[in-house]
């Protein structure tokens, strides 16, 4: 596990990709390198993590310029492999957008950009993102959108239960999330996308450390 | 080749909630129009493209309208073209 490196992506307008690599660096030993989202090889990297901020600007929605990124082209091979690739905040939206997951994310329900602790139910740890040792586990995560309201149409919605692929839920919805969504993996659990941000809460001094168990799962094979 | 100018109307889908559209209704009835039954707002997008005919270019801009001015899980389009 010496070598693990996680990829952490920079866009133009990427503002978390620097915590992230101190939280997988600092918090937990983990090495990382940084993608510039023109480089399409991902040869080097091992796990991939979309960071939070507003790439491109959110220019015509979230996440929709980024797509088109030669790294995002790239990543579709990557997740075909069974890597794992983690979106957090913008990362989950640009996931959304490029169809790695299903859904959308859009305007909070009441239009407010919503800075604050959430407390979150863990569900589902497909894909060993979260440590869910007993069924009625919470934990506590930051979040920090405007636009984190996750929309999908029934039929979509009633997949992610069938197929146990909603990770997490807000206990106190902030944002008017449809069933009150969190964070969602694909079917195969290696892609992983969530508007809370994990990075945020790994260190006591900082406010928690609930984050820290998803970002070391990046090494898990 | 001929120059056409594409308007695209993207909305929201019906089952999507529009917050802004509901503050700005709200807003409407505060300054005293009476009447609004629903206000929703969407984007308009300009295009001037060229192409050999119509179809051709109508072709270019489904594309871009399936692919990247909208998203199809939250929005619907429609779009006028006129030849210049």
């Amino acid at each position: 596990m010496d070598n693990f490196t996680v990829g952490v992506v920079v866009f133009p307008g990427s503002n978390c990709d620097r915590d992230v690599s101190w939280a997988l660096e600092g918090c937990l030993d983990i090495r990382t390198k940084y993608l510039w989202h023109e480089s399409s090889d991902l040869s080097d990297v091992d796990a991939i993590v979309l960071p939070g901020g507003f790439s491109y600007g959110d220019y015509l929605r979230c996440g929709a310029i980024a797509r088109f990124s030669p790294l995002i082209n790239a990543l579709d091979e990557f997740v075909k492999s069974g890597k794992r690739v983690l979106g957090i905040c913008n990362g989950f939206q640009i996931l959304t957008e490029s169809g790695f997951l299903p859904g959308a994310l859009v305007t909070n329900k009441n239009l407010n950009f919503i800075c604050d602790d959430v407390e979150l139910d863990i569900v589902s740890s497909k894909g060993g993102w979260f440590n869910n040792v007993d069924e009625k586990q919470t934990i506590k995560l930051p979040i920090a959108h405007g636009e984190g309201r996750y929309h999908c149409d029934s039929d979509t919605l009633k997949k992610l239960v069938d197929n146990e692929l909603i990770a997490l839920r807000y206990k106190n919805n902030p944002n008017g999330s449809s069933f009150d969504i969190a964070g969602i993996t694909n079917e195969k659990g290696n892609v992983l996308g969530l508007m809370p941000h994990p990075e945020r809460a790994c260190d006591e001094i900082i406010g928690g450390t609930d984050g820290l168990f998803t970002l070391k799962s990046l090494i898990l094979k | 080749m001929d120059q056409f100018a594409v308007k695209v109307f993207v909305r929201l889908r019906p089952s999507v909630l529009d917050p802004a559209g509901e503050a700005t209704k709200s807003a409407s009835i505060k300054l005293g129009a009476e009447g609004i039954k629903s206000l929703r707002i969407g984007k308009m997008i300009e295009v001037k493209i060229e192409g050999n005919d119509e179809n051709e270019v109508r072709e270019k801009i489904d594309l871009l309208c399936d692919r990247l001015f909208t998203n199809t899980v939250i929005e619907d389009y429609e779009y006028s073209l006129e030849k210049l």
